[in-house]
């Protein structure tokens, strides 16, 4: 009774956050309704009980993302950057790219069999945060390949014993690579200013 | 474990129950009454360290501070001003972007007050206890910065501007050496639960974190640099910066919405430095040797909820303690030092910060390695109390045999 009312709360910011991002037309207006979803969708994984999942969209998304966006504006904001007014033409693909997506969402939703995931899945209960711990602790204990979920759940059978140390550093040494890229980018381009005005190469 | 709030908070609902209340309102119930104990919380600190900053402010500058309003000392002050500032007009600029400008205060205040759900003030008196706790306790104080920012685009003017951009971008590099340092002590305690770091450093002073090895100690010290950063503190108030800039972010606003901006730093104030207490200077314990032990044992041992209770009362009040010294530590740091400027800011935390804290977490991290060639796995002393360390709680996950029988139970429970 108390999710049900609490995910309809959540369920609604999320959708007219992200119908806000839509209609309106200030950049920063835009960013803050944008804010708006994400936070709310983060309530979403909180109702699922996902807290670590819930707290990196916070973290990532809310806390981060979007600050550089709105900084980003911020910096740039006048004139012609600052109200976004789209043409008919990109009205008409824009709404067809998202009927699109969404339809394809609405499919996938209609397509899963909810009758028969309702006791495959056991959802982190309190009562199974106490032996298990919450999810961070068994995505920690994935993560250097001890599964805690292959026992239980849809992924019973498979029986994965794969850790995922290694892909983890794969994509955080990818990460440093574009912030070094980034970081020479800018640097190159301000070479290349003091080269004309005349500094030496 | 002691019971946490959370427990109370079944434990009022089922009271509540008792009175032929129907189950969804006594659970609302319950939840008011948890959300004004920590909206207490929230006001309780903010209005103690407004006094104090104008007390502490007035000594430094050779002036008696407030000395009329309750008494000789001023204790009334906070409420005097607060009274003030409702009383006052509350206006919106005609350039400013009207919506944004009134949402921005609450965007501060509310990310500001629910840093504080996941705060523990003693052994289990924590609203909300995750595993993640601390995880989540930044990611919520980092969205802090989007209420001031736009604060700051939102009134519509230079000023304003100018004191957000440099808020964003001061916030957005000094999350990065904060984060590392408080990475520190999660490796040293083996937990990002808060309550969990808490109770670990229970025994004698060289228990705490901080004295763990010579990194945390450095660590500490780093950390309480970018969380005075991090709340908009002299010498880091480039914000706000009112001989630049008028007053920053702040300039347009007026009377009670001005006044949350103040509560919310106040209030920040106080959770970083809540923080540094539990990560670092050893939570709610005294860290008098003997003495915690003496403590722990009706904490834990007993089964009257009566001393479980004094005690931890006795360990809010260390904890609160502990959490003011070091406040009044930022407020002697505001008064004492000139500002920076905002160069001179981004170059402290991008070519100093950042470097420092990484060496102190690749020291953290290689320290025990260099321990066990020494032959001991840690200079640490075992806590007190009935915590086991965690690695022993990790070996009993491990083992499949624990686990089914309650995932199965627990799919017992919410199948159809």
């Amino acid at each position: 009774m108390n999710d049900q009312v609490l995910f309809w709360i959540f369920a609604i910011l999320a959708g007219g956050g992200a119908i806000g991002v839509v209609i309106l037309q200030d950049i920063v207006r835009m960013a803050f309704s944008l804010i708006i979803s994400l936070g709310s969708t983060a309530g979403l994984f909180f109702l699922l009980d996902a807290d670590f999942v819930a707290a990196t969209q916070l973290l990532v998304y809310v806390g981060g993302t979007l600050v550089l966006l709105i900084f980003g504006v911020m910096l740039t904001a006048s004139g012609p950057f600052r109200r976004i007014q789209m043409s008919s033409g990109e009205t008409f693909v824009g709404a067809a790219v998202g009927l699109l997506f969404f339809s394809m969402i609405a499919f996938t939703v209609i397509d899963v069999e909810w009758e028969t995931l309702k006791g495959s899945h056991s959802p982190v209960t309190a009562a199974a945060t106490d032996e298990t711990g919450s999810t961070s602790r068994a995505i920690g204990l994935r993560l250097v390949g001890i599964a805690a979920d292959t026992e239980v759940g849809i992924h019973k059978d498979r029986g994965e014993k794969t850790g995922y140390l290694l892909p983890f550093e794969i994509v955080s040494v990818h990460l440093l690579v574009v912030l070094v890229g980034a970081a020479y980018l800018a640097r190159a381009k301000r070479q290349e200013t003091s080269e004309a005005t005349g500094g030496d190469a | 474990m002691t019971p946490t709030l959370a427990d109370t908070a079944t434990t009022i609902q089922s009271i509540l129950q008792g009175w032929s209340i129907s189950e969804s309102l006594a659970m609302f119930l319950a939840a008011v009454i948890h959300v004004a104990l920590v909206a207490g919380f929230f006001g309780l600190p903010a209005g103690i360290f407004i006094w104090a900053e104008r007390k502490i402010s007035g000594r430094i500058q050779d002036r008696l501070g407030p000395t009329r309003v309750g008494g000789k000392f001023g204790w009334l002050q906070a409420i005097a001003d607060g009274g003030k500032l409702i009383q006052k007009e509350d206006l919106v600029p005609e350039d400013a972007d009207g919506p944004l400008f009134r949402v921005a205060p609450y965007v501060v205040v509310v990310s500001s007050l629910a840093a504080l759900m996941f705060l523990p003030f003693s052994d289990g008196w924590i609203a909300i206890s995750l595993d993640i706790g601390l995880y989540l306790m930044l990611a919520v104080m980092s969205l802090e910065v989007i209420g001031v920012i736009l604060a700051g685009y939102a009134s519509g003017s230079k000023w304003a501007l100018f004191g957000g951009m440099r808020e964003a971008a001061q916030m957005v590099s000094y999350e990065i050496p904060m984060s590392i340092c408080v990475v520190i002590p999660i490796i040293t305690a083996g937990s990002l639960n808060l309550n969990e770091i808490g109770g670990l450093q229970s025994g004698h002073l060289g228990n705490w974190i901080i004295f763990h090895d010579p990194f945390s100690f450095l660590a500490f010290f780093v950390y309480f640099v970018c969380a005075t950063a991090s709340c908009k503190r002299a010498p880091f108030d480039l914000a706000e910066a009112e001989s630049e800039l008028v007053a920053g972010f702040l300039t347009e606003y007026s009377g009670f919405r001005w006044s949350f901006f103040f509560l919310a730093e106040y209030a920040s104030m106080f959770t970083v430095c809540g923080i540094a207490v539990l990560l670092f200077l050893g939570g709610w314990h005294t860290g008098i040797p003997g003495l915690d032990g003496i403590l722990d044992g009706p904490r834990y041992g007993s089964d009257a909820y009566v001393w479980t209770w004094l005690t931890n009362a006795l360990g809010f009040g260390v904890f609160f303690g502990k959490a003011s010294v070091l406040v009044c530590v930022q407020i002697w740091v505001r008064w004492t030092l000139p500002r920076l400027r905002i160069d001179q800011v981004m170059m402290t935390c991008l070519k100093y910060l950042v470097p420092i804290s990484c060496v102190l977490f690749l020291g953290a991290v290689i320290w025990p390695l260099a321990l066990s060639f020494s032959g001991k796995t840690t200079i640490w002393g075992t806590p007190t109390g009935e915590r086991a360390a965690p690695t022993m709680r990790l070996e009993s996950i491990s083992s499949p045999a624990d686990q089914s029988p309650t995932a199965s139970t627990s799919n017992g429970e919410t199948g159809p």
